[in-house]
């Protein structure tokens, strides 16, 4: 158990700056779920933090302690891989004793931690086999209970989820959440799904080309994005962005408007703020995606409404309507305003 | 599923495989079964007539005790041949692993002696420890060491096996640099963050996880120093001094094309055939289960 500080950590391979600049403060026991798109330095943080990169600028701080050009080994942290990283010449058992092992913890301690990392993820059926005979997802946890054993001040997780398929990974994403609570271990996860990151998180990190553009509550995140990226990227359909000119009342200082899909109405024509025509709709049964033109723009603009609500066909003009609430306001640059 | 090619006639496949089995049949069928038929045969010395001796030139080779000895030659050549070159060939490749910078130059270098033949690796080798004027002699004597292969029998052995062994250390280390690479980065990352340091890691992870790789390279390298090593001794020692570097390959030439004994050259040549086999036969087995883990 531990806290986690980075201060103004910056990151540059060669000449190429990938990290700008980040600051996170993690309590001890919180998890923390970095999300982004690919190619914005969620990996490479999280790999600085574990000692597999070095950093560039800024400080790495572990219960207070500057870890900056401490070994991986000696910073008492465990981390998951995307491909789980199993040792492939070693039993399921081997692959959870090897750290307690080289750390020369006494045989009986071993085999009791081990089986009990095995009853907790129910592995013990398979602990003889080898690696290459389990499924994607027992492979999963033997990659987490290769973790839990040491009993490591930090878990690390590097999308350890997106080798497995839809359905296995909503089951482990409630596992890693309820194991990570129970054991009360501070958790840093990566991500590039943000279903992940609003279900797993106490806090959210979003991560755009270097920098931390918000750090906050899963549904604060959402409710309130700081900045255009976070706007746009979280939430699913995606926040749909009008110039303010475009706009009626809309604010004065804004240049950008975002607006959810499901803070949007439809209106019969003729009413409503802004009109348009159906492109097409995506029935899902408890919900309706109506996607449309707006007259005079040719980017499409999307709604999600309630599922009962009546169908309109392709080509329907239609207009529009929100709440005025419902406008999220964005300067030149981004910033939320 | 593989696609298969079927062809409704034999003329065009029987076409299409005769010249490998042309090749096949002059090069290796025909010697093979002409070493076979020659070893039951002593010749005159003129080659005119041959007498029907059955296995008598097996059964005098059993017991000649020179035979004998250019086993245990062979077996101790072949052995530091074989942990010579794949040792620094190891040891070079986990180095050139680790570089990021310039590994393009220091692999191409490494690559290079590959490409030099066994006889010319040989004279490059022999100048250089030329009792007379090799240069590594001649160092060697500064340091009150007095080189003299021609002489001594260990050292003699010592430059066979390092002159063989030097084009070898390339093809060896190829293997090992693609058998590292193949390796996940992650599963040595993993074993980092789980405590192991360096030299923990390559005995534990990186070593057993290249077991494949090295078995091949144990079966290659022995058949390499048994058959093809012929140039390099032939350029340095010549099989002496006192036949102290006469391998089973070397024997078979010096008896049979030196000494004109063709009948037992035939017949050691057969028992050479039977050993490769074996090898060979080892290595299809092992090869075929790769995966030990």
């Amino acid at each position: 158990m531990a806290t986690i500080k980075l201060d103004n950590i910056k990151k540059s391979f060669g000449k190429t700056d990938v990290i700008h600049g980040v600051d996170i403060d993690i309590e001890d026991g919180e998890f923390i779920v970095i999300v982004g798109p690919s190619g914005c330095g969620k990996s490479t943080l999280l790999r600085m933090v574990a000692g597999l990169e070095t950093v560039t600028s800024g400080e790495i701080l572990i219960d207070g302690v500057q870890v900056n050009g401490v070994e991986p080994m000696d910073r008492d942290i465990a981390m998951v891989f995307q491909n789980y990283a199993l040792y492939p010449h070693m039993s399921v058992e081997e692959n959870m004793a090897y750290g307690l092992k080289i750390a020369k913890t006494p045989k009986a301690e071993i085999t009791e931690r081990v089986a009990e990392a095995a009853r907790m993820l129910q592995l013990e059926p398979y602990l003889k086999r080898k690696p290459r005979e389990l499924s994607g997802g027992q492979r999963q946890r033997v990659a987490m209970g290769r973790a839990i054993v040491r009993k490591p001040k930090v878990f690390l997780f590097d999308e350890p989820l997106s080798n497995l398929d839809a359905k296995l990974r909503v089951q482990m994403r409630l596992e890693i959440k309820e194991l990570q609570s129970r054991l009360g271990i501070t958790a840093l996860y990566v991500t590039h799904d943000q279903v992940e990151a609003m279900t797993l998180a106490d806090r959210m990190v979003v991560m755009n080309a270097g920098e931390a553009d918000q750090i906050g509550a899963p549904l604060e995140v959402y409710s309130n994005p700081q900045t255009e990226f976070v706007a746009g990227f979280i939430g699913s359909p995606a926040t749909n962005f009008l110039d303010a000119s475009t706009i009626p009342n809309a604010p004065a200082s804004a240049a950008r408007i975002g607006i959810r899909p499901e803070h949007i109405t439809l209106a019969p024509a003729g009413q409503g703020r802004l009109s348009g025509e159906v492109i097409f709709t995506e029935a899902l049964g408890a919900e309706t995606l109506v996607h449309l033109r707006l007259s005079g723009g040719t980017e499409t603009f999307t709604i999600r409404q309630d599922g009962a609500l009546p169908l309109p066909a392709p080509g329907d003009a239609v207009a529009v309507d929100w709440e005025d609430d419902a406008m999220m306001a964005f300067s030149e640059g981004g910033r939320r305003v | 599923m593989e696609k298969r090619v079927t062809f409704k006639g034999w003329l065009l496949p029987m076409c299409l495989l005769m010249p490998q089995i042309i090749i096949t049949a002059v090069f290796f069928f025909y010697p093979a079964g002409q070493a076979i038929y020659q070893s039951l045969f002593i010749p005159d010395p003129f080659g005119l007539s041959m007498q029907w001796v059955g296995l008598g030139n097996f059964e005098y080779l059993l017991g000649d005790s020179y035979y004998r000895a250019s086993f245990v030659t062979t077996a101790v050549f072949s052995i530091l041949v074989t942990v010579t070159s794949m040792g620094f060939a190891l040891y070079l490749a986990v180095l050139a692993d680790r570089l990021i910078k310039g590994s393009g130059i220091y692999r191409t270098l490494l690559i290079w002696p590959y490409a030099v033949a066994p006889a010319v690796a040989g004279v490059l080798w022999l100048f250089m420890f030329n009792t007379r004027v090799g240069v590594v002699s001649w160092y060697l004597g500064l340091l009150g060491y007095d080189w003299n292969h021609v002489l001594n029998e260990a050292e003699a052995m010592g430059l066979v096996v390092v002159a063989s062994s030097w084009g070898r250390v390339s093809y060896n280390f190829l293997f090992f640099l693609a058998g590292l690479q193949a390796i996940p980065k992650s599963v040595i990352e993993a074993a980092a963050i789980d405590g192991a340091r360096f030299w923990t890691r390559f005995r534990t992870i990186v070593f057993p996880l290249l077991s494949p790789t090295t078995f091949f390279l144990l079966v290659v390298n022995i058949v390499y120093a048994f058959f093809e090593t012929f140039g390099v001794i032939h350029t340095i020692t010549s099989g002496g001094p006192q036949q102290a570097t006469t391998i089973l390959v070397y024997k078979v030439f010096s008896d049979g094309f030196v000494s004109q004994d063709l009948g037992s050259s035939a017949a050691q040549s057969v028992i050479l055939l039977v050993i490769v086999g074996a090898l060979t036969i080892v290595q299809f087995k092992f090869i075929e289960r790769r995966v030990h883990y």
